[in-house]
Formats: C-alpha cells, sequence, structure tokens
C-alpha cells in the first residue's frame, strides 16, 4: 500500500456514514463540507427537504439524507455534516451522519449495484465499493436530488 | 482584424444610432426645413456606416451609404423632406434594425437590400437634374487616388492651380498627413472627424486616399489632406491632435514645382466658382455644413469624445455580482453591530456606526448604477404610433411625459412589451376614426398620453386615450358570450369590476380581428408580465371620454421593503408594497361566512388567512394569546388579512432566488438573507388566496 498510484482507473471517493453504514460519492461532485448551521423550513416542499440555508451569501436547499433513502433517523449530533455537491448546475447541501475520509478506489473493486443493498432503493445507487473488508454504497446523486421529478412540486 | 471583441459595442452603438435616426425622422417629418436634424441623422448613419464597414458587414454599410447620398440631397435642399423620402428613410431604418439583429443573432446578412438600394438611388435621381450642373464641374478634379503611400500628395494641375489662387488670396496651402493610433476601431469615423475639423479652418483641396476611400476604410493607418487656409499651421496640428485616437498629425507647407515663378497669372474669374465647387467634391458634407449656415461645431467628434469621458459600459451581470456583494457586506454588518451590542463594546459600535453610512451610501449608489430613465422604452414608441396611426387612417397626438423617471434595469429590459400591447390597444380600440370623433365634437386628433412618474417606492407608468372608452355591458357580455363567467355572476359585478374582466385571458373586444390587436391574448399577457415584475395593472375608463391603463411597477426587484413577521419560530418577510396596514384583533373579532373566516374592517368584509395553516408551520405555541395580529394586504384589487404572531418590524431585504430545485413553491417568492445570517422566506402574497 505504500507505493499509492493514481491511475485514471481510480475514483476519488468522500466517504460519510449514515447510520452504521459507509457510503460515498466523487469527490468531483463535493463542493464543500458543512457543520450543522440553521436550516429554514420550506413549505409545501417534499419531507426529505429539510430547507434552505445560507451559504455565504447564497441560498441552498439542503436534503436529508437519511430521509431520502429512508433510512431510520436519529437525532443530529456534533458529528452531523453538510456535504455540499453539485450536480448539473445545481447546487445541494445533503445532511449526513459524520464524513469519515476521502479515498482512492480502483474502478475494477465497483459492483453494479444489486437489487436491494440495506433497504435503500437501487435507483438512488450506483455501485458498491469493496475495500478490504469494507462495503462503500454509491450514490446516484442525480436521481437522490430528484433532478427532473420535480420535487417542488411533488409536496 | 479580430472584430469579434468590438460586436457587444458595435450593436448597442447601432442599435441606439437606429434609435437616434428613428426619431429624428420623425422630427424631420414634422419639420421639413430642420437642418440642425438633418445633420443628427447624417451623424448616426455616417457613424453606422463606418462602423458597419470596420466590422465587414457591408450590406449595413451599403446600405447606409446610399441613404447617405439621400440625405445629402436633403441636406442641399435638392430634395424635399417630403412622405415620399421620408418613408423610404424610414424604411431604411426598419431594414437596418432588421440586419443588426441578425447580425446579433448570429445569422448574417442576410436580407436583400437590392430593392431598397435601387429605391434610394432612384430617390436621388429624382432631382439629379438640379445638382448636375454643379456635380459634374466638382467631380473631375479629384479622381479616386489609390491609396499609396507617398508621403507628398501630388496634386493635378487644376489642384495646383486652386493653391495658387488661395495663395494670390493671402492664404496659405499646407499638407496635413494624420497617422491614426494603432488598433483605431472606427478609422473612417476618425478620418471623417479629422476632415471635417479641417474643413471649418479652411478649404480642402484634396485627400489621399480620397474622401470615398476614406470612408469606406480603404487605407492604412494614415493619410493625407491638401488644405488652404489662413489659420497657423500649429493651429492645424493642434486640432487635429484633439481628435481622440489620432498618432501623429505633421503640417508641411506646400511647395508646387512651379513656385518659384512668381509671374503666375491671376487666375480667371471663374475659377473662384470652380473653387467653392472642389470644396464640395473634396469634402463633400462638411463644405455643405458650412454652406447651409449651420455652424458644424457639434460634428460627431465632439459627441463622441464628450460620451466617451463620461460613461461607462458595463455588462449587466457585473452589476448584480456587484449588488450581491454589497447585500453581502450589509449582513456582515449587521452581525458585528450585534456582536458589538452583546459585547458592549463602545469603540465596536461607534466604528460600525461609521460603517454603517458608508454601506448606506454603497447601497443607493450601486442601486443607483443599476437606475435607467423609461426614456429608453419609450423612445421608440413615436415612431410605432406613426406607423400605427398611418395604418389605421387616424390621427394620434402622441404625448410623453416623465421619460427622465428610473427604474430599475431589469424591469426597463421586461416593460416593452406591455406598453406596446397597451398603447396599440388605445390607439386600435380606443380612439376612433377623425370623422366619428368629429362627430362627437371632439377634435379629430386623439390625443394618447404616455406618462411615468414616481410613487413612493413605485413607478407608475400610465397610457391614457381620450377615445371611446370601454363599455362594460360589452364587456360583460363578450365575457359571458366566451363562458369565461355566467350571467349571474355578470349581474353581480359593478362597470370597475366589469370593464376589469377585459384581463382575462381569452378575451378580447374587438369587433373585428385587426393586425394591430385583438387576438385575444393582449391585455392577459399584459396582466402576467407586470405581475411577473412585481407590479399591477388596473384601468378606469368613462365612455366617449377614454380610458386610462395605470401601470404599478417597484423601483427595484433585487432590494424591497419588508415587513418581517413571525409565524411560531419561523420568519417570513411580507413586500411592503402589497401591505395595506396591521391591525390587532381578538379571536372573536372572526366570523364565518360560508366557512371561510373574516374580518370587518372599517364596514369592508376582509377574508381571512392563517399563516400557520397555509406553511403548515408545526405548532409550538399551546396556547393562542388574546390578542392576534392581521396584516392586511392587497391582491390586485382585493384585500386580505393574514394571521400572524408576532410583527419584527420593517427591514430592507436583498431578494434571492430559491435556486432551481425550489422553483415554483407556491405561496413562496424567493428567500433573503437576515442580519443573523438566517434565511427568511419571502411570502408569495398574490398565491395566498388559493
Amino acid at each position: 500500500m505504500s507505493e499509492k498510484t493514481y491511475s485514471s482507473n481510480e475514483v476519488q471517493l468522500v466517504v460519510f456514514k449514515l447510520g452504521r453504514e459507509e457510503y460515498g460519492v466523487s469527490i468531483l461532485q463535493v463542493q464543500e463540507i458543512k457543520r450543522m448551521t440553521d436550516i429554514t423550513r420550506v413549505p409545501h416542499t417534499p419531507e426529505y427537504i429539510k430547507g434552505v440555508i445560507n451559504l455565504r451569501g447564497s441560498v441552498l436547499p439542503v436534503v436529508d439524507l437519511k430521509k431520502r433513502l429512508n433510512l431510520p433517523m436519529e437525532e443530529y449530533t456534533d458529528d452531523t455534516r453538510i456535504i455540499i455537491v453539485k450536480v448539473e448546475e445545481i447546487i445541494v447541501g445533503m445532511i449526513v451522519d459524520a464524513v469519515s475520509e476521502v479515498t482512492a478506489i480502483n474502478q475494477e473493486n465497483i459492483e453494479p449495484p444489486q437489487a436491494v443493498v440495506s433497504g435503500v432503493e437501487s435507483s438512488y445507487l450506483s455501485g458498491v465499493g469493496k475495500m478490504d473488508n469494507r462495503l462503500l454504497i454509491l450514490l446516484n446523486l442525480l436521481a437522490i436530488i430528484g433532478i427532473g421529478q420535480d420535487a417542488a412540486k411533488a409536496g | 482584424m479580430d472584430t469579434n471583441q468590438y460586436m457587444g459595442m458595435f450593436l448597442e452603438e447601432s442599435r441606439e444610432h437606429l434609435q437616434t435616426l428613428n426619431r429624428c425622422l420623425l422630427d424631420l417629418e414634422n419639420d421639413p426645413g430642420n437642418l440642425s436634424v438633418l445633420d443628427e441623422i447624417f451623424r448616426s448613419a455616417h457613424t453606422i456606416k463606418g462602423m458597419s464597414a470596420t466590422m465587414g458587414f457591408t450590406t449595413i454599410a451599403e446600405l447606409t451609404h446610399e441613404m447617405e447620398n439621400i440625405l445629402d440631397l436633403l441636406r442641399r435642399s435638392l430634395l424635399q423632406a417630403d412622405s415620399t423620402s421620408v418613408d423610404t428613410l424610414f424604411k431604411c431604418v426598419d431594414t437596418l434594425e432588421q440586419l443588426v439583429e441578425s447580425v446579433a443573432n448570429n445569422t448574417g446578412e442576410n436580407l436583400d437590400v437590392k430593392p431598397l438600394v435601387a429605391k434610394l438611388k432612384a430617390l436621388g435621381k429624382g432631382e439629379k437634374p438640379a445638382a448636375a450642373p454643379a456635380k459634374t464641374v466638382a467631380t473631375e478634379p479629384t479622381p479616386a487616388s489609390p491609396s499609396d503611400s507617398q508621403l507628398t500628395v501630388k496634386l493635378t494641375d487644376d489642384e495646383m492651380d486652386d493653391v495658387k489662387d488661395a495663395h494670390n488670396k493671402g492664404l496659405r496651402g499646407y499638407e496635413v498627413q494624420v497617422s491614426l493610433r494603432e488598433g483605431c476601431l472606427l478609422k473612417s469615423a476618425r478620418a471623417y472627424m479629422v476632415m471635417s475639423a479641417l474643413d471649418e479652418l479652411g478649404d480642402i483641396i484634396k485627400s489621399v486616399p480620397s474622401v470615398e476611400e476614406l470612408e469606406k476604410e480603404n487605407f492604412e493607418n494614415s493619410f493625407q489632406a491638401i488644405i488652404v487656409t489662413d489659420h497657423e499651421p500649429e493651429k492645424l496640428e493642434a486640432t487635429v491632435l484633439s481628435i481622440s485616437e489620432i498618432e501623429k498629425a505633421v503640417v508641411l507647407p506646400c511647395v508646387l514645382p512651379d513656385w518659384l515663378q512668381p509671374a503666375t497669372p491671376p487666375a480667371p474669374p471663374a475659377a473662384v466658382g470652380v473653387v467653392a465647387e472642389i470644396q464640395v467634391a473634396a469634402v463633400d458634407k462638411p463644405a455643405d455644413r458650412a454652406k447651409t449656415g449651420k455652424p458644424a461645431a457639434e460634428t460627431a467628434g465632439g459627441d463622441k469624445k464628450l460620451k466617451g469621458g463620461q460613461s461607462v459600459r458595463v455588462d449587466i451581470d457585473k452589476l448584480d455580482s456587484l449588488l450581491n456583494l454589497v447585500g453581502e457586506l450589509v449582513i456582515n454588518k449587521t452581525r458585528l453591530e450585534q456582536i458589538g451590542i452583546t459585547h458592549r463594546l463602545v469603540d465596536l459600535v461607534e466604528t460600525i456606526e461609521q460603517m454603517d453610512r458608508v454601506t448606506t451610501d454603497l447601497q443607493t449608489v450601486v442601486m443607483k448604477v443599476r437606475m435607467v430613465p423609461v426614456g429608453q422604452v419609450f423612445n421608440r414608441f413615436p415612431r410605432m404610433v406613426r406607423d400605427l396611426s398611418r395604418e389605421l387612417n387616424k390621427e394620434i397626438n402622441l404625448i410623453i411625459q416623465g421619460e427622465e423617471t428610473e427604474l430599475d434595469r431589469t424591469v426597463i429590459d421586461e416593460i416593452g412589451d406591455p406598453l406596446v400591447h397597451l398603447l396599440r390597444n388605445s390607439i386600435d380600440h380606443g380612439i376612433e376614426q377623425p370623422a366619428e370623433r368629429q362627430a362627437k365634437g371632439k377634435n379629430p386628433v386623439g390625443d394618447v398620453r404616455l406618462i411615468a412618474r414616481h410613487e413612493g417606492n413605485n413607478v407608475i407608468i400610465m397610457v391614457e386615450d381620450d377615445g371611446k372608452g370601454i363599455n362594460p355591458d360589452i364587456v360583460r357580455q363578450k365575457a359571458v358570450d366566451k363562458g369565461l363567467i355566467t350571467a349571474a355572476e355578470a349581474e353581480k359585478m359593478d362597470a370597475a369590476e366589469a370593464v376589469r374582466l377585459v384581463f382575462l385571458p381569452g378575451f378580447s373586444t374587438a369587433e373585428t380581428v385587426t393586425d394591430v390587436s385583438g387576438r385575444g391574448v393582449g391585455m392577459d399577457a399584459v396582466k402576467t408580465k407586470i405581475e411577473s415584475l412585481g407590479g399591477m395593472v388596473d384601468v378606469e375608463t368613462k365612455i366617449n371620454e377614454g380610458s386610462k391603463f395605470k401601470i404599478r411597477l417597484p423601483l427595484t426587484l433585487a432590494i424591497i421593503q419588508a415587513l418581517l413577521v413571525k409565524v411560531c419560530e419561523e420568519i417570513y418577510a411580507i413586500p411592503l408594497g402589497s401591505i395595506d396596514s396591521t391591525i390587532n384583533i381578538t379571536p372573536d373579532d372572526i366570523k364565518t361566512i360560508q366557512n371561510q373566516e373574516v374580518i370587518l374592517l372599517r364596514g369592508q368584509i376582509i377574508p381571512i388567512v392563517r399563516l400557520l395553516n397555509v406553511l403548515n408551520v408545526p405548532d409550538t405555541n399551546a396556547d393562542r394569546p388574546e390578542e392576534l395580529f392581521v396584516v392586511i394586504v392587497h391582491m390586485g384589487e382585493h384585500r386580505a388579512g393574514i394571521i400572524v404572531d408576532t410583527l419584527i418590524g420593517q427591514q430592507e431585504i436583498v431578494i434571492k432566488s430559491l435556486g432551481k430545485l425550489l422553483a415554483g413553491i407556491k405561496v413562496i417568492a424567493g428567500a433573503t438573507i437576515l442580519g443573523n445570517g438566517q434565511v427568511a422566506l419571502i411570502l408569495d402574497v398574490g398565491a395566498l388566496k388559493q
């Protein structure tokens, strides 16, 4: 492991936790990671849209990722973070339980999503990464953020 | 030369000049003898020609060139500024507009201007006989010389005679060598400015390259002119150098080959006349300007220079980001203020007070920078009204007032179309035919007024006519016929309400569908547009006296005054523009009519809206207080009361969009950032009434 090379076959991931599972998103989609902040609730939006925050003068929507993936909800803690991601020119915050690390994984070790991984709907997944004895669930942000599904009008 | 970077500049300036052309042509039509207007037209046409030639838009250049020929004839009174010639010129301006727009859309100049050019040529020829004798003499002595790079201009015999002749009269001949600065944008325009400046000081005998070539920009960076004058060479040099983008000007006395023979026979008397004609040939236009007795002081050059020093064109995006930054600054200042207060730091508080003044000023200045006079939009209406009145055979007197009233740039860009609709409606449906007007004892010429003025935090724009007005009964009937309302509903409406039916989608009162208006989309579109700008439109009318459409617009879309209110733990902003008043009531004051909660305010029944329910606010206040705060708002002509928990106060807020993902939420118009960095949502009052 001492000879770490970044070949084109490798993807760098931001790894974070939701409950006890580990998830990953491509670092290229991540803009920044923020501590929990005041979130303003926006009426008439789907439940998983937690509200909007002020990110240096811009107003950004924030998605509660656990609610979006239908995972059991827990209280926010000191470890709770908002990962700001950019997908198709839309910038959104995602609330996660904790951000653990940035890591590289070889494409060969990424498998297509199985029908059901720990109860998460497969359309939200883009694959499962295997690292030693860990499993990283890779998310399909496009589907999660709900572009093209008209999230605002669903509520 | 890579002209792409100048494209924006070219388009904007061309549009400006086309606007000027339209305005001046109208003036000319009303006052055909006005030479100063003609001069202005000439300058604009000439600038467009120069610019388009530089940019390589030959069609535009060709058309403007032909226009210039006609304008020249007009200026020399060899052609009358009658309806034929003015109409043709108007057509040219229209075509130029289309050409410029097609250039803007990157579709290229694909219009065929040949018929128009032919028309212009015919128009010019129609009057040629009168001009012919002068012209023939004039053109002879100056054969188009190729732009050779020789340093000294070679004169033909005739020209030498002119110089000698002038010399005998105590004038001096000079050769002026002018070099333009490297990268000069509009070479032909600069050359033209030099030539006209020189022409004011003396008589230009010749130029190399010829004036035609200069105008076509067929020259490198330098050109020469031979001038006879009684001014000192220093004066000539200074004059030329005072024109911008001139690199160098050298003035040398003319030395003729046979200069050493002093016994030059005096020129025959006829030659004097020839000299005069030669001026015409060499620098056709400026010479003529001098002839008409009009001081040529305000040449294109003078105007240009003034403008260049006083204003800068800025991309609106840059202003937007500037405004955003100022908003940020204000928010951060408020945070500092809070720190100073909580920690009782007197020094900090005092400093922040200073800073407060600066930021407030900064904000005002930035807002002002974004303001543009509505005149920019109004300018194009006289032309439109003229065309319409001709088309409809009506006589219209358009009166424009308050064009200096300023509005935010974003509003200005959007307001044009609705105003066009309203004006067309007034002219088409409002103003009657002259005969009909006379029968009614009215002035056969109909008045249409377009008025803009400030009113508090709003700008009011009114379109008024003294036409036949809108008959509420006809409107009612039409609305029922079209199934927009039921007969019973129509019964209940008073006249004012009935007239407002014209704003309903799919309504058109014109008895016949005309080219001008009456396709049933007009008023509805106007209303939607105005409301999307945060404004309102209303109509007042009296049969046979006329109608008045009143548009109320916010000064700006970016920063508004708002009332902050609290519902449980959540803070919302209500735009002050839609608030009538705030009142206190007790729960007992709320009555129910057909399951709708209402209150009685000064004898009026006002439906109430509980924000808690409309916004699904999580209810944290277990016991409601005895006193309720109600914010009375108006949505168009309707009013409603909004029940809130607390009134926080009035504040200036910067409107931020909620972004693509959350766009289209009912009831919420946007968001803003409060002093503590928190986001508050802005209520869309218009959408509250479900």
